[in-house]
This record gives C-alpha cells, structure tokens and sequence, in this order.
C-alpha cells in the first residue's frame, strides 16, 4: 500500500502528456500562422524528449517511478508509472516523431500543413506517450484512443479516395479492437476489483484461474489486432500506405508497437498464470505471423505495402519473445520492439524519398535507382539488412536474445530435450 | 436485475456481431455502436445493481457491502464520451468514402488493394 505522495522530482513524468497536448492546442490557436508551425512542434517534441531523458536517469537512479493524479493514493486514484521498459520506448517515440516531423516539413504539401498535420502529430504522440507511462489499465483505454482518433485523421488528412478506403478498413477494425479491450477491462474489474496495474498484479493470483485466463484471452486478441498479429493482420497491409510516406512511417514505426507493449504489459506482468495457459497459442501466433509476414513482402510488388507486412515480421518477433517466458524472451522482446519503431520508420521514410526520386510506388517500375542516386539505395539497403539481422547491424541483437532464449527453453543446447513438452 | 441485464448484454452482444459480419458500412457501424452499448451494460453489471442506499458514507462508518460501486458508472461515462466521437468520425468518414468512392459495400472499396495483383513466380 502506498501511503505518501509524489516526490516533487518525479512529476516529470507527467510532463510528455502535457507538453503534447498543450502544444497541439497553441498550433491549433496558431493556425493562421503558418511560420510558427513546424518550430513550435519540434519544440513541443524536443522538449517532449529532453522530459524523457531525464525522467530515464531517475528511472536509472532510483528505480520505477510513480505518481498519481490528485493525491488520491493508489489504488484509487489514476497512476502514471515509469519503468525502464516504458520510458526507453517513450523516448525513442519521441525522437521518432521530431524526425518525421523534419521529414514532413520537407516532403508534406502545404493542404496538408494547412489543414493541422502538426497538431495531429503531437496528439499522436500524446496518446504514445501515455500509452507508455499510465499504471492504469483504464487510462491505458483512454490513451488508446487518444492516440487512435489522431492517427485516423493523420490517415485520412488529404482526404485522396485510397486514403478513404485505407482509413475505413484501419478505423473500423481499430474501434473494434478497442470496444473488445474495454470489455476485458469490464470483466477485469468485475473478477478483481481494480484496475490498477500494480493491483492487479497482487490480486490477480487469488481469483479464478479459468475466468482470468477467459479476459486474458480477449486481451489478446484485442492488442492482438492493435499490433496485427497473424489472423488479424490483413487491415495493415490494406492502410498503412496510403497516407503520405511521413505519415507511414509515423504510424508503422509507433502504433503496432503499442500493441506489443500492452501484451507485454498485461501478458507477461499482469496476468502471468493466464499467459501460461495461453501459452501454445501464443507460440502459434508468432510463428504464424513470422511465417506469414515474409511471404506476404515477397508476394508484394507495391513498395510501401511491401513494407507493411515487414511491419507484421517485426510484431511476430516480438510475440515470440512474449511466448518464451524467461528474462532473455522477454528481454529480447522488448529490445526488439526498439529496433523494429527505428529500422521501420526509417525504412519508410526511405521508401517516401525513393518513391519521390523513381515517382513510382511499383517496385517493377524502381529499375536503375542506383545508378539514378546510389546514396538512397545504398541506405534502403543496410536498413532492410538491419530488418532482416544482418549481424553488425541493429536488428542482429534482439534476434539473438531471443534465439537464446528459445534454444535455452527448448533444451537443444544443453542436449537435454524435454520431449513430453512437445507431445 | 443482475441476470436481465447480463442477458441483454448478451443479446446487444449476439446483434453487434450479426451486424459486423455485413459488407455495408453502416450496418457494421451500427454494429459497433451496439456493441460498445453491450461493453457499457456489462460494465454496468460489474458494479452491482442494488436497490439500496446511495453509496455516500457518513464519517465514521464503513461502506454497506450492498451499494452499488460508484466506479464502474464513471467507467461507463468516460467510455460513453469516447465511443460517441469515435462513432460520430466513423460515421462522418463512411458518408464521405459514400460520396467519393460511390461504394458503402467493403467489396467493393479495392482502391488500396487492386484486384488482380501480383501473382509472385511470374511477376518478376
């Protein structure tokens, strides 16, 4: 129980909220004003980091950091937690979004910038943000969707017909998605009576196993269509390329990984008796989706779709690493879902410059972009490489955490092979 | 009171489903609707439904285990408001995809995946 308040140093962890959606008011206000736009949002997200860093030292330093709203102390009140794992994916989040925002600035068209693609930015960001360092499931819902109504507007902002058809597949599969996590959250709140996280932990153990195990099931599905995992994956490949490519990548590098950190957060801390029943579903997942996502970018000839499904590659990675149930997996995991939010949106943005270059988005039609710009294609290279866990490369480390892992559990190193485990 | 309401959660539950499975847009967005009504009963439920006082306790004394739980209701609110702006962008986006892509039958919206793509051996 905890009986103190927040530590003054520690309100800086409510600060990239903030600092977000008071910056998307003040460019809505500023509209007109079309000079301030781009500086006042990267000032936004800048600031926004410099928040992070420093609340990642204290999380360094003293360990996870608490506070909650109005000095109702938990369990009642609304906690914002940090630990090492939200906070580092909450910086990179930030750090992503100031280089799309230069990207954008670049490469969107001014209808774009006039019709408010900035504030939708830092509304996104908002919603990432605290997806990241809620300590409240229900919060947790309401950054969701925070986070899913500007992402809906960044999608269709231009309003061209592939970016309306892409936009209804994303926005009615994602409010589904989101009304069946608000029913685990119901049902969650009726077997243990809080929806604290640190609560829950504690109190999730002393209530019926098969009942957890059941909201533990719609959990993963619900997070499963967030982060497009293998039967649920077909809406990603259908939308995430008709935005502009700045969009895209803000997107692809931001939101599906939302979804792994809400499984990894309920799966694996929450509820761990629940995922180990859930647990031969789980592996199949992720093979599936590792399986699948491959094919798919093969098959695809249009740059940027292409990438979608290297997208869903990446979410399966990750899933595994949440069916392994050791350090290493989860280790690996949460490693791997850093690597995945840098390579891709980088990997996206670099299909935008080489779509622009080339004016085409059929790779049939790409022929001869070397010898045309070899810098861009030399980069489009070492980043699928780094996709793809090319050793010195980013990708190479989490893949081997999480081959690690995998080996250590199955016994194949050690030449002690629990065959019952498989039967 | 309980069972009732559970039950027409259920049956609010069985309609969104029939409902999403159609291919016309704004049948699955009355699914939706409904189904995120069937979620708010079902909150409801979780917080009892008792005919007994007011859950406002004087000082002094403890909570009647009867009363109803105040928290499920703001639950309810908070998830009222947002399915509510979400339905209404969702509602405004189906009538615009009606006006611009003269289709509110999912089949028929191929734009961001044509028909008759690439098939992977021959198309290299």
């Amino acid at each position: 129980m905890v009986s103190f308040s927040t530590y003054p140093g520690d309100w800086v962890i409510i600060l990239p909220v903030i600092v977000c959606l008071v910056g998307a008011a003040l460019l809505l206000v500023l509209k007109q004003v079309r000079e301030v736009q781009i500086p006042l949002a990267l000032l936004s997200v800048g600031v926004v980091a410099a928040c992070e860093v420093a609340l990642l030292t204290r999380v360094l330093t003293v360990g996870p950091v608490s506070m909650t709203m109005g000095n109702w102390l938990p369990p009642f009140g609304i906690s914002f937690t940090a630990d090492l794992m939200g906070t580092s994916f909450a910086l990179v989040a930030a750090l992503l979004t100031f280089a799309v925002l230069i990207y954008l600035e670049m490469d969107a068209p001014d209808r774009a910038k006039r019709d408010g693609i900035y504030p939708l930015v830092l509304l996104l960001l908002a919603g990432v943000s605290g997806s990241f360092l809620t300590g409240d499931l229900f919060n947790l819902y309401v950054w969701f969707e925070v986070m899913l109504i500007s992402s809906f507007g960044l999608m269709v902002l231009g309003g061209k017909n592939v970016q309306l058809d892409g936009t209804v597949k994303y926005g009615f599969i994602n409010f589904l998605a989101t009304t069946l996590f608000l029913l685990a959250l119901g049902l969650l709140y009726g077997l243990v009576g809080t929806l604290n996280m640190a609560d829950v932990m504690l109190r999730a153990a002393k209530v019926d196993p098969a009942a957890m195990a059941s909201v533990a099931a719609i959990l993963l599905l619900a997070f499963g269509i967030k982060a497009a995992a293998f039967p649920v994956n077909a809406w990603l490949p259908a939308s995430y390329h008709t935005p502009p490519a700045g969009i895209s990548a803000l997107l692809a590098g931001l939101l599906t990984k939302v979804g792994v950190y809400a499984l990894l957060r309920t799966m694996v801390a929450l509820l761990p008796a629940s995922r180990d029943v859930l647990d031969p579903l789980l592996t199949a997942i992720a093979v599936l989706t590792l399986l699948i996502a491959p094919l798919g970018a093969i098959a695809e000839t249009h740059l940027r779709r292409a990438l979608g499904f290297l997208v869903i590659g990446g979410i399966g990675a990750c899933l595994a690493g949440i069916a392994l149930p050791t350090a290493e997996g989860i280790g690996g995991s949460s490693i791997y879902v850093l690597h995945a939010m840098i390579s891709l949106t980088a990997l996206y943005l670099c299909a935008g410059l080489i779509e622009k270059l080339t004016g085409e988005t059929d790779t049939r039609k790409m022929g001869g972009l070397y010898a045309a710009a070899s810098l861009p294609s030399a980069l489009f290279l070492t980043l699928v490489l780094a996709i793809a866990g090319v050793p010195p490369l980013l990708g190479f480390w989490p893949k081997l955490l999480l081959l690690e892992a995998g080996l250590d559990g199955s016994g194949i190193v050690s030449g002690v092979i629990d065959w019952a485990r498989w039967r | 009171m309980d069972y009732a309401l559970a039950a027409l959660s259920g049956v609010f539950f069985t309609a969104a489903t029939y409902l999403l499975l159609s291919r016309a847009l704004i049948r699955m967005l009355l699914g939706l609707g409904l189904m995120g009504n069937a979620v708010n009963l079902l909150i409801f439920v979780a917080g009892r439904l008792t005919r007994a006082v007011p859950p406002i306790v004087p000082a002094g004394e403890t909570a009647p285990i009867l009363g109803a739980n105040p928290l499920p209701q703001a639950l309810i609110l908070t998830a009222i408001v947002i399915g509510f702006a979400m339905f209404s962008f969702l509602l405004v986006l189906a009538y615009r995809a009606y006006q611009s892509l003269e289709a509110d039958d999912t089949d028929k919206m191929r734009l961001a995946e044509p028909r008759g793509g690439p098939q992977p051996p021959m198309s290299y």
